[in-house]
């Protein structure tokens, strides 16, 4: 079994606002091995994009944590701005969902390349840097022939790919890729999906790949951890996870995903809670279909179902249900409207 | 075909929308020169009452820009759109107004097409006050109420002073939904109206709509990148790219034997959560090209893997070929090749092309028949008449390509020149 090179430990992070502190994650324990693509799945406003700027340190001022990020023996959260600086690039890399924004313009993408090598790594010749450049570009399918051209020249697929290309340049041991294929369409994204699923192979590079869409966890993550209200919910390896879930919220997320085999439409009722004041116990069971009374009031326990796959629910513990709590939660009907 | 049957609402007939692009100063103060965007050029379908017709295509195919140009919400640079047999191409404003009300529009980003400073009982009172469809506040506000029930925003008394910034995502798609169908509309274009929402609320929206369709009648254009969503909603599927239908025929003929190699790429590029059905390692390379300089002949033929002699070959399609190479033979192989290769920007559009030669041109000649014999299953060779020498270079005779139009298959009618009848 390879040591984990990031592992997150009962990790808390939390925004003020007027009324409280938002919970945006909520004592999440998850480890990415090296090598590993792991995705990060959940509707919006579960604490998805908060958990992967976390991981890098890169939250706002105004930010609170509890929890360890450990990366090489040391707590990320904990470093001082300036060695967080220098673990960025060579040891912690991130690729945007923007590729388009994320360029400098008046830059060629030589400059680009030619900055990056130069902070992190000052010994590299310029010739030597030119060729680390090529070479990592050309892994990502840009010709070299285009290496000293303007980022308005590429097309949006391309500039992404120049995006992965300077995460990797510095061969980082983790990155973080906050939905890198958003923002593009089919045949492009399905490209960049074969060039990160390739990553796995051909890099020592331990992959969080956040997502909202299960279809790309199925092409291109190893693991994937299902995120909700904070919490991660179930964790597993994806092909396990998303042909049979464990956890009723990833079955139902998976459920209402359209895709080409869905014949008749599919939906959660209700939204993800308001993190200010998250519901009792369980964060799903105002929402789930197979909800009991225990769920409104006691925390569920983690269970470790399968192979390396855990599920925070009480459906996989009823024996450990106290007496008369497993009777099905009677709930006011949800309104239609109150949706997402 | 029930076409005899049901009227066409909607006749669309060889409809063009081009953008002129004034590029430098003098074609800016002239208002001549510069090229032009097709955004739409030559569009031609048919709507029959009660349908739901998908345009489906990449960013940049003009679907957004037909859908709008079907409302008058810009103006087509030729040809025509029919309601119910009057035309509405090159109507002025004021004529167009009042058949504005027959033909509505719902937005991709309902955190945008919204007004933030009004209720929803403002926002959808609105357009009945404009089009003077109600006689008084009280019929305005009953109307109102009718409408918010039927998006489901009930309690109606809850929802109706609230303000935009005070609903999900959800709740806001279902208000633009209710302005847009609160005046009774024909016709409503949905451009991508699920595409910002959760997965858990896309169902619901799009349901939404199909009841609505039922109830009232409506007649559909969904104007969409996702295939997956299409499939499940429409009744007819158009695929676009560049500015034309490459594909259109019913969403069996479309999902169960695409004809054009453009839908047989796009449908298998999907990423399904099933993880049995991986994605095809053979995907179209590159992207949608620059819309304001399009291939020749086919505009899919750079990246399609059927393409062959007529498909319309030229100089930068040799271009993409040799930087495509040199990506993909490694650093060495690149080293030895380029530099027998002069300035690559010297290939540009046409059937003729000419490769300036970095050194000797018989070197430069050798080296692209070694490229041929090395790469016999690449298109592009099957679109080249000749290679030679000719000055300080070398001249590539490519075959001349042909423009498909839509061609009947045994499915839907495809723009692809494998079914052009000889």
């Amino acid at each position: 079994m390879k040591q984990p090179v990031l592992s997150l430990r009962d990790l808390h992070i939390w925004y003020g606002s007027e009324r409280g502190p938002v919970r945006a994650v909520d004592g999440v324990s998850l480890d990415l091995l090296p090598g590993e693509t792991v995705g990060l799945v959940g509707e919006s406003g579960c604490g998805k994009s908060t958990l992967g700027r976390g991981v890098l340190g890169l939250l706002p001022d105004g930010a609170g944590h509890a929890g360890e990020v450990s990366y090489g023996g040391r707590n990320i959260l904990a470093l001082k701005p300036k060695e967080l600086a220098q673990l960025r690039g060579p040891d912690l890399g991130m690729i945007f969902q923007e590729p388009m924004t994320r360029l400098n313009p008046l830059m060629r993408i030589s400059e680009h390349f030619e900055e990056v090598l130069r902070i992190h790594e000052p010994d590299l010749s310029k010739k030597q840097a030119k060729a680390r450049a090529l070479e990592t570009l050309r892994g990502m399918g840009i010709p070299p022939t285009r290496y000293t051209q303007y980022p308005h020249e590429f097309s949006g697929g391309m500039r992404q790919r120049i995006m992965i290309a300077l995460a990797l340049v510095l061969r980082p041991a983790v990155v973080v890729a906050d939905e890198p294929t958003t923002a593009l369409d089919v045949l492009v994204e399905a490209q960049i999906l074969r060039i990160i699923a390739d990553l796995r192979r051909n890099f020592d590079t331990a992959l969080l790949l956040i997502t909202h869409n299960l279809g790309i966890v199925a092409e291109a993550c190893d693991r994937v951890a299902v995120m909700y209200a904070g919490r991660v919910v179930e964790q597993g390896p994806a092909y396990d996870v998303t042909t049979k879930p464990a956890h009723p919220y990833s079955r139902e997320l998976l459920r209402s995903t359209i895709s080409l085999s869905t014949r008749e439409l599919h939906s959660i009722p209700g939204a993800p809670p308001d993190l200010v004041s998250p519901p009792s116990a369980c964060r799903f069971h105002p929402r789930c279909p197979n909800a009991m009374k225990v769920c409104a009031e006691q925390w569920p326990p983690t269970v470790t179902v399968g192979t390396a796959r855990r599920s925070e629910c009480w459906l996989h513990a009823t024996e450990d249900i106290p007496a008369g709590l497993e009777a099905p939660l009677e709930r006011e009907e949800l309104a239609v409207a109150e949706e997402a | 075909m029930s076409a005899t049957l049901t009227k066409n609402l909607i006749e669309v007939r060889d409809l063009q929308v081009h953008f002129a692009i004034h590029g430098n100063f003098r074609s800016r103060l002239t208002g001549r020169g510069g090229g032009s965007v097709k955004a739409v050029d030559g569009v031609s379908f048919d709507l029959r009452e009660g349908e739901v017709l998908g345009l489906v295509g990449e960013s940049g195919s003009g679907k957004t820009t037909l859908g709008r140009a079907l409302l008058g919400l810009v103006r087509p640079t030729g040809g025509g759109v029919k309601l119910r047999g009057e035309e509405l191409a090159g109507l002025p404003e004021r004529d167009l107004r009042p058949k504005r009300r027959h033909l509505q529009m719902i937005f991709q980003d309902p955190h945008a097409s919204l007004n933030p400073g009004m209720t929803l009982e403002r926002a959808l009172a609105h357009p009945l006050k404009i089009h003077g469809l109600t006689s008084g506040d009280a019929e305005t506000a009953a109307k109102v109420r009718e409408v918010l029930e039927l998006v489901n925003l009930s309690p109606v008394e809850q929802f109706a002073s609230r303000l935009p910034a005070d609903l999900s995502g959800g709740q806001k798609q279902r208000a633009a939904i209710a302005r847009a169908i609160i005046m009774g509309p024909d016709l409503v274009v949905a451009d991508e109206p699920v595409s910002m929402l959760d997965m858990s609320v896309r169902a619901k929206i799009l349901e939404l709509l199909i009841d609505l369709k039922e109830r009232l009648g409506l007649t559909y254009v969904y104007v969409t990148h996702d295939l997956a969503s299409a499939k499940f909603f429409c009744d007819r599927v158009a695929i676009m790219y560049l500015g034309r239908i490459v594909e259109i025929g019913t969403v069996e003929q479309i999902f169960e034997d695409p004809k054009h190699p453009y839908t047989q790429a796009l449908i298998r590029a999907i990423p399904e959560p099933d993880p049995d059905k991986a994605l095809p390692r053979d995907l179209p390379r590159g992207e949608v090209p620059d819309a304001a300089a399009p291939p020749l002949g086919c505009a899919f033929h750079p990246r399609c893997p059927k393409a062959f002699e007529i498909c319309g070959w030229e100089g930068r399609d040799l271009r993409a070929i040799l930087e495509e190479r040199w990506v993909l033979a490694g650093e060495e192989a690149y080293n030895r090749e380029r530099p027998l290769v002069g300035d690559l920007s010297k290939l540009g559009m046409g059937h003729e092309a000419f490769v300036p030669a970095g050194q000797d041109p018989g070197d430069l000649l050798a080296l692209l028949e070694r490229i041929r014999d090395e790469e016999p299953d690449e298109p592009l060779w099957k679109g080249v008449r000749e290679l030679r020498v000719e000055g300080h270079g070398v001249h590539v005779d490519f075959h001349d390509g042909i423009d498909p139009e839509l061609y009947e298959t045994d499915a839907a009618r495809a723009a692809c020149l494998l079914y052009k009848p000889d």
